[in-house]
Parts: structure tokens; sequence; C-alpha cells
């Protein structure tokens, strides 16, 4: 698409949408978000620079191919289930670290499940943009 | 038949094959021999302590919440079985070794064995009737890799197909009627099942359990009317028809029947039953026989008869039929393995199994044509053969036969009769004298493929001067197991001048007859049986043909490569029946306690109504598309207004992202005006299954939301998600981590999906032909 308008926009959204998609995917254990939120905003935010830019810039923005995109997202998510494992605990069994806890409050928690959702992000972004970007290619 | 009317020689005689034995087949030729003959070893060592009537029992929970454990016990039905199993097995395998050499597939045939042997070991050891179901399918996977070995071969893949197709459609009914048995009985373990003694007759459900597990056995055993697979099975090898065919995996039924007569036995049902198609498989079977020029053949026809004799035994409970049916395996096993084997050394050393073509081979093949004759002369049931006690034991239980003595009588006489010709035939014809027309002089094959019929034969031999060897260990522990009481037995040579003795000799005069006639005989037994109308194997190839155009007739009508022809029959199908359950069972309707309708509620409906009619209506693919679009965010509207957030920015990002990528589609689809809506019939029908698809969803969706919830799980969630999982979205906790496990399958299947789709995408169609 030709569109000078477009294609400025554009640029200014798509790193607005992948901020925003980090935003989510963060906040998701607490707040409406979540790795499959925030993986579609992003995917998104890429299909509209797509759609300005063509495919081709699509994959430089992605810098890794979308396959490889999904297929490490796939590991970092069984990945996070195989790490209770080496506890003694059922595969995907939520562990957290509370860092800076005191008797009052937990602190910054961070656990398995936030890796999970990072893997869940990442199969949602490169399949969704995959997929655009193999249309806008092939057809 | 084409199996008959074009037999495959065994062409695993090659000349040029002068290298030496693969190391792969030499590995597996050793596992194979030493496991074999390490269960023979195991099983002998067991045998005092099990004919004194202490089975070898071993238990370990396997499924324990559907009472499936790896039980097994040997008793002695299950030891007279395993022994002929493990050392046929050694005998076969030693066999095989020297028969197949280099053939390239001689690794593979000696696991298929040792895969095969293991299967059968457990199929008559296993002591929980679903274990048992286990290894008897097993054999049947194994056989269909045994019979189909030469794959090339289309007759052989036929064969194995068949012979699958048979075993294993009877294997389905079995598994039915064994669940119902043990439902029946309420044990799934068999010594307890044949503890309870006949209360199972009683049952109201014994009739089906028993037409079932009869298929299951009879398809497997080669009973009339699902015998022809087996002489088709006979595109096997050598070696693998003596072992499967004659010796173990079609006794598996035998076995079954033998097993479980003591639940089921005793009826009337089971005495007709056994006892009819017995009968017709040993007569029909040994008139078979007696017209094939192959020897291979007319063994495997024999061999069925064989089938049908033991079934006609098992009918009865008496003692002495018992004894009969367990005396006469004992003789099959050994001349009918010893005669298979033989037929595989004349086959490799002549290149024919043609009996009018071969004569004398005794001049040549001296020690095959000793071990061929002496298994002959015991399957004729000669004196002082095993084979003659197990003639004069089926007589005796003949004539002791309550029911229809004589009917039995005849038929055992007619089917023996035919077995002295055929004898006869070996004996006269082929390896003592006889006019031999082959250019090849035939010569003597090693060692490794005389031992085992020699061997085999010389116990048919031995165990008939000496019946003691057998008697107590064998004989009569296995005996007491089929008839669930302890018996005893005495098998002898002579019993004097009695009735028996008079039926062999009026045998013997009838078999000699139809050996000097055989050409006659053989001649009017082709006319007969081209007159009859419909043979095994003609309807098993109408009914496959029938299943194949039904199947295709179905496939072209469903898969048409129409979208809208497939949308059309999964929206009807739901429809119809979604709306006939409703009819069946009407939901009672509630209107008073909906919630209200609020303005937003209104306008947000309002607009995706119209966003709807825009859909249907409208005539060009993006403003469709893009009124669907309305549609699904309305939707996302209606989640957000209800509280679900997440469930909304989902919704109207999946939607946003659907629009999108089906205007990137749409786009470069070249436009078709005329044909985006269809014509006037079809647009009617369409609207009817669309309205009809709304009316059923909204009654479904009302019918729903009237039913009092049940909140266990909604309050599980809400106490457990802040303190067990740390986290106050309640959704996200739920998909990350109280039930991650399906979110993780969720993911695998967008990226299969997304896999999937680049990869369709990158196939480039070219005009010249479908891949670049």
């Amino acid at each position: 698409m030709n569109s000078l308008i477009f294609s400025t926009i554009s640029r200014l959204l798509v790193g607005l949408m992948l901020l925003f998609s980090v935003f989510l995917l963060w906040r998701g254990h607490n707040e409406p978000g979540g790795g499959f939120i925030g993986g579609l905003v992003a995917a998104a935010g890429i299909i509209v620079y797509g759609l300005a830019e063509g495919p081709l810039m699509m994959r430089k923005l992605l810098r890794v191919n979308p396959r490889t995109l999904v297929l490490i997202g796939l590991l970092i998510a069984v990945a996070s289930g195989i790490l209770p494992l080496l506890q003694d605990s059922a595969f995907l069994t939520g562990l957290w670290v509370f860092i800076g806890a005191t008797e009052t409050d937990k602190g910054l928690a961070l656990g398995t499940p936030l890796i999970f959702d990072v893997g869940v992000y990442l199969v949602v972004v490169g399949g969704v943009s995959g997929m655009v970007i193999a249309l806008e290619e092939e057809l | 038949m084409p199996a008959e009317t074009t037999p495959h020689p065994d062409a695993y005689s090659d000349p040029s094959m002068k290298q030496g034995v693969s190391s792969s087949a030499k590995t597996a030729f050793a596992c194979a021999l030493v496991s074999a003959i390490a269960f023979f070893v195991a099983y002998l060592s067991q045998i005092e302590a099990i004919s004194s009537g202490v089975p070898w029992v071993f238990n370990a929970p396997w499924v324990p919440r559907l009472g499936v454990e790896l039980a097994f016990r040997v008793d002695g039905l299950s030891l007279l079985f395993s022994l002929l199993i493990s050392g046929i097995g050694v005998l076969v395998v030693i066999y095989s070794y020297g028969y197949f050499k280099a053939h390239k597939g001689h690794a593979r045939l000696q696991w298929l064995l040792l895969a095969f042997m293991l299967a059968m070991l457990g199929l008559v050891s296993s002591d929980n009737i679903i274990l048992l179901f286990i290894f008897w399918e097993l054999t049947t996977i194994t056989s269909f890799l045994l019979v189909g070995f030469d794959h090339e071969n289309s007759q052989a893949r036929r064969s194995a197909l068949q012979a699958l197709l048979i075993t294993g459609g009877g294997g389905l009914a079995l598994l039915v009627g064994l669940v119902m048995l043990g439902q029946a009985s309420d044990s799934y373990l068999l010594s307890e099942i044949i503890a309870s003694g006949s209360a199972i007759t009683e049952h109201d459900h014994y009739p089906i359990i028993l037409a079932l597990i009869l298929i299951g056995a009879f398809t497997k055993s080669a009973q009339f009317p699902f015998h022809f697979w087996l002489p088709n099975a006979m595109a096997a090898p050598s070696p693998v028809s003596a072992y499967l065919h004659s010796a173990t995996m079609v006794k598996a039924g035998i076995y079954l029947m033998m097993r479980l007569q003591p639940s089921l036995g005793g009826t009337e049902e089971w005495f007709y039953t056994l006892s009819i198609a017995g009968g017709i498989t040993a007569v029909w079977s040994s008139m078979m026989a007696l017209r094939q020029t192959d020897m291979k053949l007319m063994l495997a026809w024999t061999t069925v008869m064989a089938l049908g004799t033991l079934t006609l035994f098992l009918a009865s409970d008496l003692r002495i039929a018992a004894v009969a049916a367990v005396t006469f395996l004992l003789v099959h096993a050994f001349y009918k393995c010893a005669l298979f084997l033989a037929v595989g050394n004349v086959d490799k050393s002549t290149g024919t199994r043609d009996y009018h073509k071969l004569g004398s081979l005794i001049r040549s093949m001296p020690v095959t044509a000793i071990a061929a004759v002496l298994a002959a002369l015991s399957m004729a049931g000669f004196p002082p053969f095993l084979g003659f006690i197990g003639k004069e034991l089926k007589y005796e239980g003949a004539l002791a036969i309550a029911n229809e003595p004589w009917l039995i009588v005849a038929t055992a006489v007619a089917a023996n009769a035919m077995m002295v010709a055929i004898a006869l035939t070996f004996v006269f014809r082929v390896f003592i004298s006889g006019q031999s027309t082959i250019t090849r002089e035939p010569k003597e094959v090693s060692v490794l493929m005389w031992a085992g019929p020699l061997l085999l034969a010389i116990a048919g031999l031995a165990t008939g001067i000496f019946p003691d060897l057998i008697t107590t260990f064998i004989i009569q522990p296995a005996v007491s197991d089929i008839l669930a009481t302890q018996s005893e037995v005495k098998l002898s040579l002579w019993h004097g001048i009695n009735g028996p003795l008079i039926l062999s000799v009026i045998t013997v005069a009838i078999g000699a007859l139809l050996f000097f006639k055989l050409n006659v005989v053989s001649q009017t037994i082709n006319k007969l049986v081209e007159k009859l109308p419909v043979l095994g194997d003609t309807a098993y190839e109408s009914l496959l043909n029938a299943v194949q155009s039904l199947a295709s007739g179905l496939t072209n009508r469903l898969q048409t490569g129409s979208l809208s022809h497939y949308l059309t029959i999964v929206f009807a199908a739901f429809v119809v029946s979604v709306a006939a359950t409703l009819l069946y069972h009407p939901i009672a309707m509630d209107f008073t306690d909906l919630t209200p309708i609020t303005p937003i509620i209104a306008l947000v409906v309002v607009l995706m109504m119209g966003a709807s009619v825009v859909v249907a209506f409208s005539n060009t693919r993006l403003l469709s598309i893009c009124a669907l679009g309305i549609v699904g965010s309305g939707v996302a509207v209606l989640f957000l207004v209800f509280g679900a957030i997440d469930v909304a920015i989902t919704q109207l990002m999946v939607e946003t992202l659907f629009v999108v990528l089906i205007a990137t589609v749409l786009i470069k689809l070249p436009r078709f005006p005329g044909q985006l809506h269809s014509a006037r019939a079809r647009g009617f029908r369409d609207a009817v299954i669309a309205i009809g698809a709304g009316v059923v969803m909204t009654v479904i969706t009302l019918g729903v939301s009237l039913a009092p919830l049940d909140l266990t799980v909604t309050q599980f969630f809400e106490e457990n998600s802040l303190t067990k999982a740390y986290g106050r979205n309640i959704v996200n906790v739920i998909l990350v981590d109280f039930r991650a496990l399906d979110t993780l399958g969720e993911v695998a299947v967008v990226a299969t999906a997304a896999m999937a789709v680049i990869a369709l995408l990158k196939v480039r169609v070219h005009p010249q032909g479908p891949h670049s």
C-alpha cells in the first residue's frame, strides 16, 4: 500500500503496540492481559506495519524467521514445565521466587508461569505474523 | 480361487545366492534360537510340578483401574501348547536358517518368528482375558507380517490382508465376547471364571457371549464358514506355513475353546455349533485337499480338516472326547510340521510342489523322504505311530458321544479315509515310488533342513510305541484342565478287536480305494466345486468390493471439494440432530428471571443484526467481510459489558486479525460478481439452514443460561488463585497455571496450524504440474 500517511503512522503504531503487548504480557497475571492477548496485539502491530511496508520489511522487523519464533516459543513453554520436574514436582507446577519480600509484602513475584506465558506470546506472534507474511508473499 | 490356480513356488532357492548369511540375520537367528530353547527348557523344568496339579503363576499390576493385570498361569493345558510352541519353534528357527541363508529378508523373518512365538506363548499362558486378547491380536498382526513376508508378490499381499481381515474381524467379536464374559462372571481372570463352573450358561447373555467368542475362535482356527483364508495363507514361505498354520497360530482358536469348555460348554448350543461347524469343515476340507496337485496346498487343506476334527471333538464334554482331541492335537503337530518342512525341502531341491511331476524322491533325497514317509504314515493313522492311537481314540470318542454318534462316526471315517488317501499319495507317488518328470537332478538338503522334519517324524513314531512318554506328563494334565476335573488317562496301541479297530480297517480300505482312483475322485470333486454357487473366497471378494464401492460412493458424495457444500452438510446436520434432540427432550423455558436489556446492549445487538443482513446481501466480498467483523466486534462488546474483559480483548483481536487475513486473501482474488450469491433455489435452502442454526443456537443458549450453575469449580479458582498461584486475574491463572497443560496443547495446535498454513502457501502450483 503506497500511502505516505499510513506508512508514517504505522511506524509509530508498531512501536507503541509492541510496547503495549509486552505490558499486557507482564501484567497478565493480576490484571486483564497475558501471553495470548499480548501476542495477538504484537502480531496486529506487526501486521499493520507489514500492510504499509510489505512482507520483506516485516521479516526485517522480526529479525528471525517466524517459524523459528514459533519453535522457540514452544520450547520455552515446555521448558517452563520441565523445570519443576527437577524438584520432583509435577510437570508445569508453578515455581516462584519473591525478590525483596518482607513480612507484609511478597515483593516482586517471579515464577515459571511467567516463562510459560512468554512462550505462549512468542508462539502467537510467530504463528500469526508468519501466516500473514506467507500470504503477502505468495498471493 | 486364485491362490489355488496359480500356486506360487517358494522362490528362495536362487542358486546365485552363494554369499554368506548376513550378520544381522545371524544376530536375529541367535536371539530367536536362544529364546526358543530357553523357553522350551524352562517349560520342561516345570513339567513335573504342573502335571501334579500345581500351576506356575505370575501376577503384576498393569492397568489396575480397569482390572487388567499381567496375570500369567501355566497349567497342564497351557503347558501342552507352550511346549509345542517353543519346541517346534526351535526346529523351525533352525530350519529357517538353512532355508533362507543369504536371502535379504532373513533377519526380518527370524525376528518375526521370535515375535510371533512370544505372542503365542503369552496367549496360552494369560490368565487375564484382556491380556489374552492382546496376545491374540499380536499373533494376528505377526502372522499378517509373516504371511505377507514375500511382500513384492501381490498374491502374498492379498493373502496376508485376507488373513488379517478375517482373523482381525473375528478378534473384534472376541473382544466384545470376552468383555461380556468378564462382566457376566464378575471376574476377568480365566482361572476364576473356570472355577465358577457352568454358572455362565445360565446367564441371560450366554447365547451372545457364546456366539461372539466362537466367532473369534472359528475365524482364528479356520472353521467353516471362515475356513478359506488358511489355504490362501500358504503364500507364506514353507517354514512359516509349518509353524503358523499347522503347529501353533491356528490352534489358538482350539486352545480358546478347550480353555473355556468348562464354562461355556455342556449346552446344546455349544454341542451343535461346534459339531456342525467342525464336521462340515473336516469333510469339506479333506475333499478340497484331495483335488489339489500342489502338495503344500494339500497339506494346508488337511490342516483345516484337522482343525475341524478338533472342533468336532470339543463339542462333547465327555472325557474320551477330550482325550481324543488332546492326543490328536499332538499327533497333528508332529506330522503336519514334519510334512510341511519336508515339502519345503522338496520345493527347494526340485523347484516344484506338484506331485504329478515328482516321484521316487527317496533315491535322491533319502533323509527328507524317510521323514516325510514316517510323518505321512502317522497322518494316515497306521500302527505303531501315535497317529494310530489318535485315530482309535477319535473313533472311541465318536462312538461314545450320545447325541449324534453315527453322524460323528461317519464324519470322522470320511475325513480319515481321505487323509489315508493323501498320505498314500505322498508315500507312493512322491517319495518311495512314482515317475519323476522334472529335468533337474534333486539333491538332499543340508542337515539344518532335514533334522527338524526327521526329529518330528521320529517323535510321532516313538510316542506311538511308548505312549507312556507323554501320557502322565502332558496329555493327562491337559485333559484334566479341559474338563476342569482330575482325570486318569491311559493310552496304548493295542485295545483288542473292538469297534474303533473295525472302523480303522474300514477307513484304510476306503482310503486305499480313493488313492487308486485319485484322478477320478479329484475330477469329480472339481466338477462339484464348479457347480457350487458361492465359495468362501468369492464371497469374501465380493464383500470386500462392496465395502470399497460403498466407501468410494460415500466419499464422492461428501468430498465434493466445494466449501459451501461442506458447510451445508455440517450445519444441516447440526440443525437436524440438535433440533431432533430438543423436540425429544424439550427444555423448560422461564423468561421471568432474565437479565434486563439495557440500552447499550440493545444498540450493540441492533448493530450486529444489521451487519448480519449486510453480510447476507452485500454484493462485494470486502463489504461482507467487514460486516462480519462488526458482528464479531459486537460479540466482544457484549463480553465487555458482562465483565469478561480478557475474553473481550481476545475476541476483538482475533476478529481484527481475521478481517485483515481474509481481506489480504480476497483482495488478490479475481472478481466473480455473478457467483457471489447462489441461485434462488440454493439461496432459499441456505437461508433455511442459516435461520434454523440461529434458532437452535438461541434455544440452547437460553436453556443453558436458565439451568442452575454448579459453582464448585469457580469457587475453587476464586479461593486458590491468589493464595496458591499468586495471581489476581483468574482467567490468566487458569491459563498458565491451573490448566497450563491444556494451554500447552492449544499453543501446540496454534503452532502446528501456522506451520501448515505457511507450508501450504509455499507450495507453488505451476501450470505444467502440481510441484515446482
